[in-house]
């Protein structure tokens, strides 16, 4: 068996140096009704690096990958092109053999990586502090609601209705469990965002408001006033990104007033990979929250001949020192998606980040134009970033199934994250990003031409 | 899994004339070790490793939300970004290099096939929210690597979703709740043994239940007529890590089981330490109801410096009830199924007699896909035969340790009979005034990671060493020469132990200060040019 180094020589002698009769010895205190008396039954045996990679493969092309179709899938999840470096770096065996840095001075690499992460993050959301990352951003999302109720000791949370409804379920499931009441609501199908209904919502018993920016129908929301509305009642804004990329292009959250930002950092460095793992972003713009936040952080020291060095810091929040009485249970989270993130995030810089997200921008302008054209179709956005909905007028999930058959992914219906609510069945979700071709652009309009027709 | 500056280190003056110190470089290099500025003092918001093309502004759909004034994102160039994570990189050990024996972290080898098969584009360029019968391979691997951890475990059902062990203990305990909930019963108290990892007692606050602490036997397993005693109409569910953080099978599980059974509770397992007996027992059949399998031990998923994890959880009959969504299933026809909110209750109705009740979403999508494929990988690599090698390989690997060492090292609880997978010794015998921490930081300078330190909390200045199965017999004995070396230094009272590591990238680092002053990111412009980091002094 290729991973295993030992020979039966070497487990003889191991044996002897112990005193064990046989392996079966060791597990003398495994209760003998329980042992099993040989392999696993229904599992076949091992097998070569060459069939294992065989049957992996077949199983792979049963998939239809994103870049063999025209693709516009986006809500929550988003296609960016991967330098090829960042795929180099992260299977470094330094980086992705190493674990927890609680060695740090074995660690450096690491620790130093995270610090940088940590102010990437929080200089694109606009805040004081970020963490070492949580598992995704709907977790994330949940972590944010739980800490407000910790900061303001009030255990109500308004959600914005246009909050991706994958995370109103986490946080409505995880809020099950705590005690703190949700209240949520539906997207309201109009161009841009019902702000004067959210705000309507706060209550001197709110803890947080949680809005996503840009919304899941791709809209933009003045979280600004938002900010204003929750402050005045004393409540926290929670804005949750799901689009790094946009923050290239429009202000920050931190910038607008949000007192905690999250998001899925999945969209620089990490890939598709059918939904995880992914990367969870959390910052605070007050740095006096900080010992409020979950998770690992990160911070600068010195070591004992005075030299700069990073080492994981304020634990006493964490599980394994505060137990119970800890921030989260959060323990291992994301870091090789970090690394990831941190090293598109360098390779791009401020200027190619803002290039990228013109690109992304121009694209989608492109889009939103050319389906505008398509008898049937309407452009529901006011104001959007690189992904926006279209109202087909028919079940866009039949619309979506129709164009698959072309090798087309034409978005994320509305009838996919909200089914039970058949008033929004009719809207479709269309990303475009700089992956996305003109051609794909006008693949998708004649086909939707001729499926609408 | 250690408890930071446990030792109270404090900084002080170096010493002078360590072995090899040599003379001062103009740069702080020194060869091969070489020091890296941060991104932000190397960097310029100007530079780009990327071609893009420049912005023309000429479409505008952002409405009053443009973006004005700098971010302060450094950018390098393609070669420069390189060369810094590289550098970044040496600075840190890793499996890769040597062995890791991190106690209760499991480092195995990371096996290449892994990454090979997670990056195949059918995989790696798939969006989790594409029409479903454009993913049936995705779901495959899903359902075939649900139907091997439930073989493996002897369960009944799996939850895939959760992302890593905590996510996991979370899922289960939430499983657990719901079950009580839906017979009516709602109980306060989850019992939680003094040993355990500091996510199982968070986890259980974290779902709205009270810790109680379950004692130990000297034997450094749970007391079966302690715990027996305090069952009552009260406990929701007794948490065990099985085999415990001591390194030790809990001899008593079945019994443990039933008594908690009798009393209406249910029994979690912390499977952190499965890869001990993966392929010799099956959790099913020692009465466990919940049980999170940590993909990154057991089964080879990379560390990654600190995740990504997968924690799917396994779940007895009374349990899988209330699995949470999104879910896969294969029904009689062959067919998998992906069970979103959408269909979970037309789907129950048809093929499970309307008994799914799940008790919610977790998170976004459906999991650590990149995970799954690698760990599906890892099992069929191994296979059967190889998955019980795999558990009787790590027991040897660390009784031949605890074996080798137990003349210089207390060992607790090595009198009564042979460990699992991982070796637990304490600073018992040190001489007064040095500590765990001090052995730890001297291996550090032998070349090779320190064990996990100061826990289980259970025993004085706890060494916990996990060896793994793909360590070669010479490496074994090797780490065993070393660690032989520095408990004789420890013994004898070495001084110079009190400064190691001499050797590594850093000499110890001042974590009282980091908390003190906490410096959370880089403050300031980008400055290229800026001196390396060496020769600042930081923590202001």
């Amino acid at each position: 068996m290729r991973y295993l180094p030992l020979t039966d020589t070497d487990r003889s002698a191991m044996l002897a140096k112990i005193g064990a009769a046989d392996i079966d010895a060791l597990f003398a205190d495994v209760p003998a009704e329980a042992r099993l008396s040989g392999p696993i039954e229904g599992l076949p045996l091992h097998q070569s690096e060459m069939a294992v990679e065989r049957h992996m493969r077949a199983l792979a092309k049963k998939n239809l990958a994103a870049a063999d179709a025209a693709f516009f899938c986006g809500a929550g999840a988003y296609r960016h092109h991967i330098p090829a470096s960042v795929d180099h770096i992260i299977q470094r065996g330094e980086f992705l053999t190493a674990y927890t840095p609680y060695q740090p001075e074995i660690a450096q690499g690491t620790l130093q990586m995270l610090f940088e992460f940590q102010t990437q993050v929080a200089r694109l959301y606009g805040c004081a502090v970020a963490n070492a990352s949580m598992y995704d951003g709907s977790t994330a999302a949940w972590e944010a609601v739980a800490m407000a109720s910790r900061v303001t000791r009030r255990r109500r949370a308004v959600l914005s209705g246009a909050l991706h409804p994958h995370y109103v379920e986490t946080i409505r499931t995880m809020a099950k469990f705590t005690g703190d009441e949700i209240a949520d609501a539906l997207p309201t199908i109009q161009g841009s965002p019902d702000i004067t209904g959210l705000i309507d919502r706060i209550d001197d018993q709110t803890s947080c408001v949680v809005v996503q920016y840009p919304d899941i129908l791709g809209r933009l929301t003045d979280l600004a006033a938002i900010a204003e509305a929750a402050h005045a009642k004393g409540a926290l804004l929670i804005a949750v990104n799901t689009e790094p990329v946009a923050l290239g292009a429009i202000k920050s959250p931190g910038e607008l007033g949000a007192d905690i930002v999250v998001g899925e950092g999945q969209a620089l460095g990490v890939g598709l990979q059918f939904g995880g793992p992914y990367l969870g972003l959390f910052a605070v713009r007050d740095p006096k929250h900080v010992r409020q936040m979950p998770g690992r952080l990160c911070g600068e020291t010195v070591d004992a001949e005075g030299k700069r060095g990073f080492v994981l810091t304020l634990s006493t929040r964490e599980q394994h020192i505060r137990r119970e009485k800890a921030t989260s249970n959060i323990c291992t989270n994301s870091g090789l998606c970090a690394l990831a993130f941190s090293v598109h995030l360098t390779l791009l810089g401020e200027e190619g980040l803002r290039r990228l997200a013109a690109e992304n921008h121009r694209l989608a302008c492109l889009a939103a134009d050319r389906l505008a054209g398509v008898p049937g179709v309407l452009v529901l956005n006011d104001s959007f970033f690189n992904e926006f909905t279209v109202m087909l007028g028919q079940d866009a999930r039949d619309v979506v199934r129709r164009l698959t058959d072309k090798h087309i992914l034409a978005g994320v219906s509305l009838g996919r994250l909200y089914p039970a609510h058949d008033a929004l069945h009719e809207g479709l979700v269309v990303a475009v990003t700089e992956t996305t071709s003109e051609e794909d652009i006008e693949t998708l309009a004649s086909a939707l031409e001729e499926v609408l027709a | 899994m250690n408890a930071p500056n446990a030792s109270g280190w404090k900084p002080g003056t170096p010493v002078v004339g360590d072995a090899g110190e040599g003379p001062a470089t103009s740069t702080g290099n020194r060869a091969l070790m070489l020091e890296e500025p941060l991104i932000f003092e190397i960097g310029t918001t100007r530079t780009t490793g990327v071609d893009l093309p420049a912005a023309n502004g000429s479409q505008n759909r952002l409405g009053s939300f443009a973006r004005k004034g700098e971010i302060g994102l450094p950018g390098l160039s393609e070669p420069e970004t390189v060369r810094h994570y590289t550098r970044l990189s040496r600075q840190n050990y890793a499996i890769d290099l040597g062995l890791f024996p991190l106690g209760s972290c499991t480092m195995k080898h990371n096996p290449r096939l892994n990454e090979k098969v997670a990056r195949m584009p059918g995989f790696l360029d798939v969006h989790p929210l594409q029409p479903v019968d454009t993913v049936g391979g995705a779901l495959e691997v899903i359902n075939e690597l649900a139907f091997w951890l439930i073989d493996l475990t002897g369960m009944h059902g799996v939850a895939m979703t959760p992302k890593a062990g905590a996510h996991g203990e979370l899922c289960g305990i939430l499983c657990i709740r719901a079950a009580l909930e839906a017979r009516g019963d709602a109980r306060e108290v989850i019992l939680v043994p003094e040993s355990a990892h500091g996510t199982n007692p968070a986890t259980a606050a974290f779902a709205g239940y009270r810790v109680e602490d379950i004692p130990a036997t000297a034997e450094g397993r749970v007391d079966l007529e302690a715990l027996k005693a305090r069952l009552g109409p009260d406990v929701a569910a007794v948490m065990i890590t099985n085999p415990n953080t001591c390194g030790l099978f809990e001899r008593d599980m079945k019994a443990i089981s039933d008594a908690v059974h009798a009393a209406g509770a249910f029994v979690y397992c912390d499977g952190a330490n499965f890869n001990a007996i993966v392929g010799k027992v099956r959790p099913g059949d020692l009465g466990v109801d919940a049980m999170h399998i940590n993909l990154h031990k057991t089964f080879s998923t990379p560390h990654g410096g600190g995740g990504p994890g997968s924690g799917p959880v396994v779940l007895s009959e009374a349990l899988s009830p209330y699995a949470p969504l999104p879910y896969t299933a294969r029904t009689a026809d062959g067919v998998v199924h992906l069970i979103e909110e959408e269909s979970a209750e037309a789907f129950s109705a048809e093929h499970f007699g309307g008994k799914m009740a799940s008790f919610g979403r977790m998170s976004a999508f459906h999991g650590q896909m990149g995970m799954f494929t690698r760990a599906l990988t890892y099992i069929l690599s191994h296979g059967a035969d190889g998955l019980k090698q795999v558990a009787e390989d790590a027991v040897l690997n660390a009784n031949y340790i605890l074996r080798s060492l137990d003349d210089v090292l207390d060992a607790p609880f090595a009198p009564s009979g042979p460990c699992m997978h991982e070796a637990l010794f304490s600073d018992k015998g040190f001489a007064e005034g040095f500590s765990t921490l001090d052995l730890a930081k001297a291996l550090i300078d032998e070349g090779f990671h320190p064990m996990t330190m100061y826990f289980p909390l259970v025993v004085h200045g706890a060494m916990l060493v996990e060896p793994t199965e793909t360590e070669s017999k010479a490496g074994i004995d090797q780490f065993i020469t070393a660690l032989r070396s520095v408990a004789e230094r420890a013994r004898a009272g070495d001084e110079s132990l009190k400064t190691a590591p001499h050797f590594a990238p850093r000499r110890r680092l001042d974590e009282t200060l980091a908390a003190r002053k906490p410096v959370l990111a880089y403050d300031g412009p980008c400055t290229p040019g800026g001196k390396p980091a060496a020769s600042e002094i930081g923590g202001q």
